[in-house]
């Protein structure tokens, strides 16, 4: 159930000064793109904001977007937004389990009715509910259930956000995205795989200090996180403009850290924030690992025509099609020629 | 499906299915037909071969051409070079030939490629305006001059703006370039264009024929 302690009342029980409350506030106001003049409004908000209830429900998914979240290092933005939080139901967290776990989600709905948010990761299975349930209830149900009564619904990771891996052809399971579930409640999508957790962190502190979402693409995406092309923030920019490029993963030109758009890199048409914000309080991403972006929060990305393969090789499903278009050329080629000739001799018969 | 996907996938795939099968289609039906036999003698041996010496020789107009024709050649000459560079040395494209036919070659710096793509741009802006102000060249041309000028103009076009992040968001500019690109492929068989393949062929003939008379052209 959510808690009847503020956020500051709680922060100062763990030791949290009201220097240390201001300075988080200063940073998650900046991270999400608001003007400077909006930290005290959000240190209002946030200090005098009852604990909301979450209710957090893991379907088609590898936990890879709570791991995100939670090892995170204290203290850090997500810490203290996990404090801010009454998170009522999370199958991975949660100290209870069996029926015992289902009542708690069901009391949060029914005490919290209208208000609580609910946080979904994975991707519903609709090939068949056997596929993914829990205690015995399918993840459709689960979820049409449970958002009756949601102010909002976070689909967290694309899973839940695009429907993800599970939906990567041929998609056995017949996996879907909350929002081909969920049409009369509003939807944020945290895409990635899994998603940046200050990403996920801010839009929940967005949530607790205006009550509503945050402005969001044509996606479904904080354009906060969203909005720019990793391409257009990443540092290696200046070797894709003049042409220095990575052939292989350790050649002279990975060494020297050149563009990896050759080695198959998606920057170009991925909108995330991992060139800025990068990941583990900032250590690294991808591209500055030496690896290409995969594309991961955009949707199909499974899907676009393989990993280490150029952006510009196009998707085509084989080389099947080519062989036979030139077949079947040289067939009508030559069949026009034959008649022609056939005429052609016809003709030269006739005047002799 | 976005429109990104449907461009690279099977927009693409269909297009270079027309343009295949479009170009063995119109090469073959012109080279299998039959040859009309000439009895005379040949004043000169290996004719043919020494037709395709006119190719090159007839690149440049001759000296009583060259005041009235120069500006098209050159124009046309920028045009068709910077399209070459851009097509052959920008490494983006050098990575779809890759994938369609598994060579490759070492590209050129993205400067060289952009500033060559920018003068053929212009160059065909500048024939444009010459055959739609030039009365000659106005009243000789039809829809198909003025179609694939514009099937040509519109690849180098929204590949700058793409390059140049001009205008839509860039996965929309990325997927009309690979459009129009889509739309040259299938265009290409059917109309003027197809001067890429002729245009050899034919100097090379008139070559030959000459040269089986014993005149050197």
């Amino acid at each position: 159930m959510a808690n009847e302690s503020t956020l500051v009342e709680l922060l100062r029980q763990q030791g949290v000064s009201r220097r240390g409350f201001l300075k988080y506030c200063a940073a998650l106001t900046s991270m999400m793109g608001l003007a400077p003049t909006m930290v005290s409004a959000v240190s209002e908000a946030l200090q005098n904001a009852r604990r909301p209830s979450v209710i957090w429900l893991s379907f088609q998914e590898c936990t890879g977007c709570t791991e995100a979240l939670t090892r995170s290092h204290a203290p850090t933005i997500e810490g203290v937004i996990f404090d801010a939080i009454s998170l009522d139901y999370h199958h991975t967290l949660q100290a209870a389990s069996g029926a015992a776990a289902e009542a708690e989600r069901e009391n949060a709905m029914e005490e919290n009715a209208g208000s609580y948010l609910l946080v979904v990761d994975g991707s519903i299975p609709l090939a068949d509910p056997g596929y993914s349930t829990i205690a015995g209830i399918s993840n459709l149900d689960m979820l049409e259930e449970t958002a009756k009564g949601a102010a909002a619904v976070i689909a967290v990771g694309t899973c839940a956000t695009y429907g993800g891996l599970p939906m990567a052809r041929p998609n056995p399971t017949g996996a879907v995205p909350v929002s081909d579930i969920i049409k009369e409640k509003p939807i944020i999508n945290v895409a990635g795989c899994p998603p940046i957790p200050v990403a996920i962190t801010g839009v929940l502190a967005h949530y607790l200090t205006f009550g509503a979402p945050p402005e969001l693409d044509h996606l479904g995406r904080p354009l906060a996180f969203y909005g720019e092309t990793i391409h257009d923030r990443c540092y290696r920019r200046p070797f894709y403009d003049r042409g220095l490029f990575a052939e292989s993963f350790d050649d002279e030109g990975a060494r020297k850290g050149w563009c990896l758009f050759k080695l198959g890199c998606k920057a170009l048409v991925t909108y995330n924030a991992c060139a800025t914000l990068k990941w583990n309080q900032g250590t690294s991403f991808p591209i500055q690992s030496g690896h290409g972006c995969i594309g991961c929060s955009e949707p199909g990305f499974w899907d676009k025509g393989g990993i280490y393969k150029a952006l510009s090789r196009g998707e085509m499903s084989s080389n099947a099609k080519l062989a036979a278009a030139g077949a079947a050329g040289v067939a009508i080629g030559a069949g026009s020629a034959l008649l022609a000739r056939r005429r052609q001799n016809s003709v030269e018969n006739s005047e002799k | 499906m976005t429109l990104l996907d449907l461009a690279r996938g099977p927009a693409l795939e269909w297009a270079l299915v027309i343009f295949i099968a479009g170009i063995l289609w119109r090469l073959l039906g012109v080279l299998l037909l039959t040859h009309p036999v000439d009895f005379s003698a040949p004043r000169t041996s290996f004719a043919k071969l020494q037709g395709t010496r006119t190719v090159f020789s007839r690149a440049w107009p001759s000296a009583e051409f060259i005041v009235r024709t120069r500006y098209q050649t050159v124009m046309a000459y920028v045009f068709h070079i910077g399209m070459f560079v851009v097509v052959a040395g920008f490494v983006p494209h050098i990575e779809f030939i890759t994938g369609l036919t598994g060579l490759s070659w070492p590209g050129l710096p993205n400067f060289v490629a952009t500033l060559l793509g920018i003068a053929a741009v212009l160059a065909l802006v500048a024939m444009l305006v010459r055959r739609l102000t030039d009365q000659r060249k106005c009243c000789v041309s039809t829809w198909d001059d003025y179609f694939s000028w514009f099937a040509t103009a519109a690849p180098l076009v929204t590949g700058l703006m793409a390059f140049y992040h001009l205008g839509p968001r860039y996965e929309t500019l990325l997927a009309m370039h690979i459009l129009s690109i889509d739309l040259l492929l299938v265009w290409f068989p059917f109309g003027k264009l197809m001067h890429a393949f002729w245009a050899v062929l034919s100097r090379a003939q008139t070559g030959a024929a000459y040269y089986r008379k014993g005149v050197r052209i």
